[in-house]
C-alpha cells in the first residue's frame, strides 16, 4: 500500500470528499453574495444571518406546521426571500447612492438584530432537526462510510450553483442584469425596470442563503450563531475568488472547501486559519481576486 | 392631615419596638453569566431565576435577611468579567458572586474577589485550578470540574471495556486541561490512547476529525470539548454511522441543554457525567417542575441547580453567624455540613472545592424516552470522595 506523506489513501479520498461538501456550502453562500454584490453595490453582512433564518424556517415549518424537508426546501428560501425584498425595499434601496461602506454597516447591523431575536426565542444551544427518512443512513464506499444525506448536499448544490450560473450568463434576463450593471441608466432607458430587477436580484440572493440553511438544517444544529461562525470564511471565499464574479464563487467555493479539508488531514490546527492565509497571498497577487476584474 | 400624623407616629413606633427590624441584615448578591453567548442557556436568565427560588425556598424576609439579587451578562470575556466585578464591588455593594462560567473569566472573578474580601461561589466553570493552584479562601467551586468530569466519565468507561481511546479535543486551554485529565484516568485504569486531533475552536464541521477517529479504531471516542463543538461532533457521529459501528462516544462535558439541541436520535447512547438530573427523585423533580414554570419549559441544568444549592448554603452561614463578613461565614460555611433537595448531603473542603456524589448517566433511545426532557439512565454513582481530586495532589496553598 503507499502512502502520501504518511496519510493512507483512503483517509485521503474520505477527506477529498468532505472538503468538497463544505465547499457546496461555501459555494452557494459566496454565490449569493456575488449575486448581490455584481447588481446592488452592497456587501450582504447579513447572508449569514439569512442562512441561519432558512435552517430555522425549516425548523419552524417542521414543527409547527408538519410541513417536510422537502417542502421546506421550496417554501424556506421563498419565505426567507421575501422578507429580503422587504428589506431591500423598505431599507437598502434608501443608502443605493451612498458608499457602499454603508450598505455593509446596514446589514450587519440587521444581522445583529435577527441573531438577537432568535437567541431570545429559542436559546442559543440550538434545535435539533433530523436527516429526511428517505436520505439516512449510508453507502459504504470502500475508503469511508458515505451519509446518503452528504451525497445529496453536494448534488443539491451543484445543481443551485449551475443553474444560477447558466441564469446569469446564458439567459435573455441574465443578459438584463447583466446590462443594469454595466450601465443601470443606459439600461432603463432601453424600458427595462431596474429597480425591479434590483430588488428581485437581493431577494434572490437572499433565497440562496436560506437554500443553503435548509441543506445544513440537518448536518448542523439549528443554532442563532451557526451563520455568524460562517459568514467570515464566506467572505474570504468571495474575496478570493473576486468580488461579483459568479464563476469565482462557484470555483473557489468548492476548492477552498477541498484545501481545508485537506489541511484537516495534514495539520488540523490549521484548519480553521488557511483560507485566510490563501486570501492573503491571493490579494497580494492579484488584488481583484482570482476571477474578478480589477475596476 | 390628623390621620396622616397618627399613621407615622405608629409606624416610627413600631420601628423602634421592633429589634428585629433593627438588626436586619441586607444581602446583595450578584449572578455573573453568559446570558447571550454560547452559555446562555445552561446558565443565563436560569441561573438567576434558582437564585430567586432559592432565597424564596430560604424565606430570608422572616429571618431578618433582605437578599437583593442583581445580574449580568459577562460575555465569556475575563477583561468583561473583571470590570464587571470590581463595580459591583467597589460601588454597587454586592456581597458575593455567584455562577461565572467560563473557566477563564472565572479564574479572573476569584482573584478580584481575594483583593476585595467577598465571596465566590462559582457553579459554571470547569477549570480544577480554581480549587487547585489558583485556589482561594474566598472562593467555593460548587457543582463539577474538569478532574470530576475525568473521573466519572473516563474511569467508567474504561471500566465497562473501553480500554483504547482516540481524543477530539478543542484547541484552546479548556480542551487541553480536560484531555490531560481524562487521558491519565484512562492510562491509570489500565487503558491506552491511540490518538488525539487538536480541532480549531469554535468548529462547526467535524467529519475530518470522526473520520480519523474512526480509523483509528479506538473503542472509545472522547470529545474533550464542550458547547457547539460538542453538538456538532456527536451529531455528526451519528450521521456517519460512528455508534452504530460499535465505537462509544464519551461526552466528557455535556450539560443536559445540550442534550436537549441535540434530540435523542443523534444523543442516543453517549455517556456523560453530571452532580446533577432533574428527575432523580422527587425532590428534585418537585424543584424542577417549579424552575420549569418560570423558565419557560425548561428544566435546569446542573450549573443552576448549584446556583440554588451555594446561594443556599451562603444565606445559611449569614443566619448562624449574624454576619456577611467574609471570613466568618467562608469559616461557617466550611464548617456546617451542606444540605439542600437538589445535592443531598454535603461538604466544603478547605481548598473551597464542594463534594457531593456525581452521577454516570447514558443517553436514552427515542423509544426509551417517555416524553420531554427524560433524557438520561444512571449507570453509575460515583461517591465523593473518589469523584473529586484528593486535596492533597490539588497543589492548593490553602492546605497544609
Amino acid at each position: 500500500m503507499f502512502e502520501l506523506l504518511g496519510v493512507p489513501p483512503q483517509a485521503l479520498f474520505g477527506q477529498v470528499l468532505l472538503g468538497l461538501i463544505n465547499g457546496s456550502f461555501y459555494a452557494i453562500l459566496s454565490l449569493g453574495l456575488a449575486v448581490i454584490f455584481g447588481l446592488l453595490n452592497i456587501i450582504n453582512f447579513s447572508h449569514g444571518a439569512q442562512y441561519m433564518m432558512g435552517a430555522f424556517v425549516a425548523w419552524m415549518c417542521l414543527n409547527y406546521l408538519g410541513i417536510n424537508y422537502w417542502a421546506a426546501l421550496l417554501l424556506a428560501p421563498i419565505i426567507v426571500g421575501a422578507t429580503g425584498i422587504a428589506i431591500e425595499r423598505l431599507l437598502l434601496k434608501r443608502i443605493a447612492h451612498l458608499d457602499h461602506l454603508y450598505g455593509l454597516l446596514l446589514t450587519f447591523g440587521l444581522a445583529l438584530i435577527i441573531q438577537g431575536v432568535f437567541r431570545n426565542y429559542y436559546g442559543s444551544s440550538g434545535l435539533p432537526y433530523a436527516i429526511p427518512p428517505q436520505l439516512a443512513g449510508g453507502q459504504n464506499l470502500g475508503f469511508m462510510f458515505m451519509p446518503n444525506y452528504r451525497g445529496w448536499v453536494i448534488v443539491a448544490s451543484l445543481i443551485v450553483c449551475l443553474g444560477t450560473w447558466f441564469l446569469i450568463e446564458k439567459t435573455k434576463l441574465g443578459a438584463y442584469l447583466r446590462a443594469a450593471t454595466e450601465n443601470p441608466t443606459l439600461t432603463q432607458a432601453f424600458g427595462i425596470n431596474v429597480p425591479l430587477l434590483v430588488t428581485l436580484t437581493y431577494g434572490f440572493g437572499v433565497a440562496l442563503a436560506a437554500f443553503a440553511g435548509v441543506l445544513a438544517a440537518p448536518i448542523y444544529s439549528v443554532n442563532p450563531n451557526m451563520g455568524g461562525d460562517l459568514i467570515i470564511v464566506v467572505f474570504a471565499v468571495v474575496v478570493i475568488g473576486g468580488m461579483g464574479s459568479i464563476m469565482g464563487a462557484i470555483v473557489t467555493g468548492f476548492s477552498l472547501g477541498l484545501i481545508e479539508g485537506l489541511t484537516k488531514v495534514f495539520y488540523p490546527e490549521a484548519a480553521a486559519t488557511v483560507i485566510f492565509i490563501i486570501m492573503v497571498l491571493v490579494l497580494l497577487v492579484k488584488p481583484a481576486g482570482l476571477f474578478g476584474r480589477a475596476h | 392631615m390628623k390621620l396622616k400624623t397618627i399613621l407615622a407616629t405608629t409606624a416610627l413606633a413600631a420601628l423602634m419596638a421592633s429589634p428585629a427590624l433593627a438588626q436586619q441584615i441586607s444581602v446583595k448578591a450578584g449572578v455573573l453569566n453568559d446570558r447571550s453567548g454560547l452559555y446562555a442557556d445552561l446558565s443565563g436568565e436560569g441561573s438567576v431565576i434558582a437564585a430567586r427560588m432559592a432565597v424564596e425556598d430560604f424565606k430570608a424576609a422572616n429571618k431578618g435577611i433582605k437578599v437583593e439579587i442583581v445580574s449580568a451578562d459577562h460575555q465569556n470575556k475575563p477583561d468583561v468579567g473583571s470590570t464587571i466585578a470590581r463595580q459591583w464591588y467597589d460601588q454597587d455593594g454586592v456581597d458575593l458572586i455567584l455562577d461565572v462560567p467560563t473557566s477563564s473569566v472565572a479564574l479572573a472573578v476569584s482573584q478580584i474577589t481575594k483583593e476585595k474580601n467577598k465571596i465566590h461561589i462559582n457553579s459554571g466553570a470547569g477549570t480544577s485550578d480554581l480549587t487547585g493552584k489558583a485556589c482561594s479562601p474566598n472562593t467555593i467551586h460548587w457543582t463539577y470540574d474538569t478532574y470530576a468530569l475525568a473521573q466519572g466519565t473516563g474511569g467508567a468507561m474504561v471500566k465497562a471495556g473501553g480500554d483504547t481511546w482516540f481524543f477530539m479535543t478543542a484547541d484552546y486551554a479548556f480542551g487541553h486541561a480536560l484531555e490531560r485529565d481524562a487521558a491519565a484516568v484512562v492510562q491509570k485504569a489500565g487503558g491506552k490512547v491511540l490518538g488525539t486531533v487538536r480541532t480549531p475552536f469554535p468548529g462547526t464541521d467535524f467529519s475530518s476529525f470522526l473520520l480519523q477517529a474512526q480509523g483509528s479504531k479506538a473503542k472509545v471516542i472522547g470529545l474533550a470539548n464542550a458547547g457547539g463543538d460538542l453538538i456538532n461532533s456527536v451529531k455528526q457521529a451519528s450521521e456517519f454511522g460512528i455508534t452504530q459501528g460499535g465505537q462509544k462516544l464519551a461526552g466528557l462535558l455535556t450539560f443536559i441543554s445540550d442534550v436537549n439541541a441535540l434530540g435523542l436520535q443523534a444523543a442516543q447512547g453517549l455517556v456523560l457525567t453530571e452532580s446533577f438530573y432533574w428527575d432523580r427523585d422527587d425532590q428534585t423533580r418537585a424543584w424542577s417542575e417549579r424552575f420549569a414554570k418560570l423558565s419557560g419549559g425548561k428544566k435546569p441544568s446542573m450549573v443552576q441547580a448549584g446556583v440554588y444549592s451555594g446561594l443556599l448554603h451562603y444565606l445559611k452561614a449569614v443566619e448562624a453567624t449574624k454576619s456577611k463578613d467574609a471570613a466568618t461565614v467562608m469559616a461557617k460555611m466550611k464548617e456546617m455540613p451542606t444540605d439542600d433537595p437538589l445535592f443531598g448531603k454535603g461538604s466544603i473542603r478547605i481548598n473551597g472545592r464542594k463534594l457531593h456524589d456525581m452521577y454516570l448517566y447514558e443517553v436514552k433511545k427515542p423509544s426509551e424516552s417517555k416524553g420531554p426532557w427524560d433524557y438520561y439512565k444512571q449507570i453509575a454513582v460515583l461517591p465523593a470522595e473518589q469523584a473529586f481530586q484528593p486535596l492533597a495532589e490539588t497543589g492548593c496553598s490553602l492546605v497544609k
